[in-house]
């Protein structure tokens, strides 16, 4: 908690001085911690398989599941164990984030035959 | 280069970066500025290496700058073929050709110059990377080169024998040992041996022994599994792979913990630990490891001379500031696994960037993580956790809240599917 609190101060501290950027960080930060759903959501939130697509998600609606997941009022295999493991900010601005990206059709994957090189 | 030329060349001002962000990041997407301008205005970074880490840094350096930088890639490889679901091929439910993929598509996608070559060293004071073929400069250099076996450490294996595969590189390796247990008789002996200390994948092995016996309960049913685990115990979702070791594969998975290989004879396949002495009809040695070659010739393996030390909010490393290491290479207390790799990947991406445009990057990077392990050809189970940066102790720390699936089922299973092609749509296009 209290290493929490010093890590509070400093974030502040940061952003405060850099006004200008600290929106900007605030957005990349978001960028690169929803990157990481990718492995299972797919690229910008466009899944190729039976897990959900986050593109385009009415923001709401995200943040409800998310809200679901951890405090068990909806069940899941996976996502409890990432979503308590998250801040009430962090899924706000992801929600906002996954809002925004398009909803496309996959692209295929380039399967190819083995070449036998490695 | 100089910071003054930045600002002369058509860089997207820092409020249409922002707003590019807001609008699906994609948006400015397209010709890079610098092939009509000519440089790059935020400079040449070279990556080494087009695994899941080096492909994937490549990828968003090129995308999150929206194409002010200049990406260059080197990989001797003509093709990526996956280590997730190689397990599954000594198992029977997947095949290699499933795994293999062109790098086509992304290097195209992204604009990536490639040069399909090894680098051999590093020049750090000219920042320049040494290929078997000429010399390439950087202004930043990021090394992925994934894991080094160290054969040395086995007695009675001071080198590879031609015979006895590791397939812990995904390949030809992998279809020799799965040709092996076709050819073994009913009744024979599959032995595989764990490396004590870091190594790629900790569930890995345990998921192996799972997809022989289930080969095995199919079409060799009075065959048998044994591991040899140089560690004390399972070192990865024990609970879970006791289920099945004690489960659908009774008595046909010997689990052997503190047996450290003390003698191999490779000619009979026998292997002497401190316990007891065992001959196996098909030998898997998983040798021991350390960060890739590269590494260790450019001298930045400093954690117990195998690993990587990194700073987490840059990925550079703690030797040299200007050569990032991402991917199984570095030194964590994390897994090492595909999807630790990606996430590497893109926080030394977005860090670059900022370093390059002359701000700090994030100081506090979040990911999520998971790992999925079939048990047979359908079934699977994870283990999940997101993981912070800690600024007091320097390292990734797992939040609260992460943990492990209750039992291995066919809806993880599902998922686990989900996630393999996920990540390789996320990697390789
Ligand atoms: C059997 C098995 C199963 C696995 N299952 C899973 C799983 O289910 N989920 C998961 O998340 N992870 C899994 N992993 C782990 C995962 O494969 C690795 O963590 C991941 O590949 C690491 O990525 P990397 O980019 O660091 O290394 P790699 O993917 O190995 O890539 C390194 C690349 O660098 C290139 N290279 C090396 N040296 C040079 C040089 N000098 N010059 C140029 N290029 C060079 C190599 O050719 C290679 O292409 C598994 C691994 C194994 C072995
Ligand atoms: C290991 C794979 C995995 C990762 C990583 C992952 N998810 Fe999920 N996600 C799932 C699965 C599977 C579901 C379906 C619920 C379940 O079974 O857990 C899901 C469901 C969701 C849902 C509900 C969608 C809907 O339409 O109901 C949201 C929102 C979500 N995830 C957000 C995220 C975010 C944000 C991240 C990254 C921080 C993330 N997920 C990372 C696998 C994953």
């Amino acid at each position: 908690m209290q290493r929490f609190t010093v890590t509070l101060v400093w974030v502040c501290f940061t952003l405060a001085t850099f006004p200008a950027q600290a929106e900007e960080l605030a957005l990349t930060s978001t960028r690169t911690l929803a990157a990481s759903c990718a492995a299972c959501h797919g690229p910008n939130g466009n899944s190729l398989g039976s897990t959900p697509t986050l593109a385009a998600l009415n923001q709401q609606y995200f943040i409800q599941r998310m809200q679901g997941f951890k405090d068990g009022s909806v069940s899941s295999t996976v996502m409890h164990h990432h979503a308590k493991g998250l801040t009430t900010e962090e899924v706000t601005a992801m929600a906002a984030y996954f809002a925004q990206q398009p909803r496309q059709t996959p692209q295929p994957l380039p399967h190819q035959s083995f070449l036998g090189a490695q | 280069m100089a910071m003054e030329k930045i600002t002369r060349l058509p860089v997207p001002t820092r409020r249409q970066f922002v707003r590019s962000v807001i609008y699906g990041g994609l948006a400015f997407y397209g010709l890079p500025a610098f092939a009509r301008a000519g440089k790059p205005p935020l400079g040449h970074v070279v990556v080494v290496g087009a695994g899941f880490a080096g492909l994937t840094a490549a990828k968003y350096l090129r995308e999150w700058s929206m194409g002010n930088l200049k990406v260059t890639l080197i990989e001797p490889n003509p093709q990526f073929i996956s280590c997730p679901q190689s397990n599954l091929v000594l198992g029977g439910s997947r095949t290699l050709d499933q795994l293999s993929f062109s790098y086509d598509i992304a290097r195209k996608q992204h604009d990536l110059h490639w040069i399909r070559d090894s680098v051999m060293s590093v020049d750090m004071a000219n920042k320049q990377v040494k290929l078997t073929r000429g010399s390439l400069s950087y202004d930043r250099l990021v090394l992925a080169p994934g894991v080094d076996f160290n054969y040395s450490k086995i007695p009675g294996m001071p080198s590879p024998v031609e015979n006895i595969p590791h397939a812990w590189k995904a390949g030809k390796q992998t279809l020799q040992l799965r040709q092996q247990l076709e050819s073994m008789p009913d009744g024979g002996v599959f032995v595989m041996t764990i490396p004590s200390g870091a190594y790629r994948c900790p569930p890995g092995p345990y998921e192996r022994a799972c997809q022989v016996a289930h080969y095995f309960k199919q079409h060799k049913p009075r065959s048998k599994v044994i591991i040899l685990d140089a560690n004390a115990d399972i070192v990865s979702k024990k609970g879970l792979f006791l289920q099945s070791f004690n489960g659908a594969y009774q008595g046909m998975i010997e689990y052997h913990n503190n047996s450290e290989i003390l003698q191999l004879d490779t000619g009979s396949k026998t292997i002497k630990t401190d316990f007891e002495t065992v001959k196996a009809d098909v030998l898997n040695v998983i040798p021991p490891q350390l960060a890739g070659k590269v590494a260790q010739v450019a001298g930045l393996n400093n954690v117990d001379q195998r690993w990587c030390e990194v700073d987490f909010v840059s990925y550079a490393s703690t030797l040299q500031s200007d050569v990032h290491i991402i991917g199984d290479s570095i030194s964590a207390g994390l897994p090492k696994s595909a999807h630790m790799a990606t996430s590497h990947a893109k926080v030394c991406a977005a860090a670059i960037i900022e370093l390059q445009s002359g701000h700090a990057p994030n100081p506090l990077p979040v990911f999520a993580n998971t790992c999925y392990s079939f048990v047979d050809d359908q079934q699977a189970m994870h283990v999940a956790n997101v993981y912070r940066y800690d600024p007091a102790k320097k390292s990734m720390v797992s939040a609260e809240g992460g943990g492990v699936s209750a039992k291995a089922s066919l809806q993880e299973g599902e998922y686990a599917q989900a996630w393999a092609h996920n990540i390789w749509a996320d990697t390789l296009t």
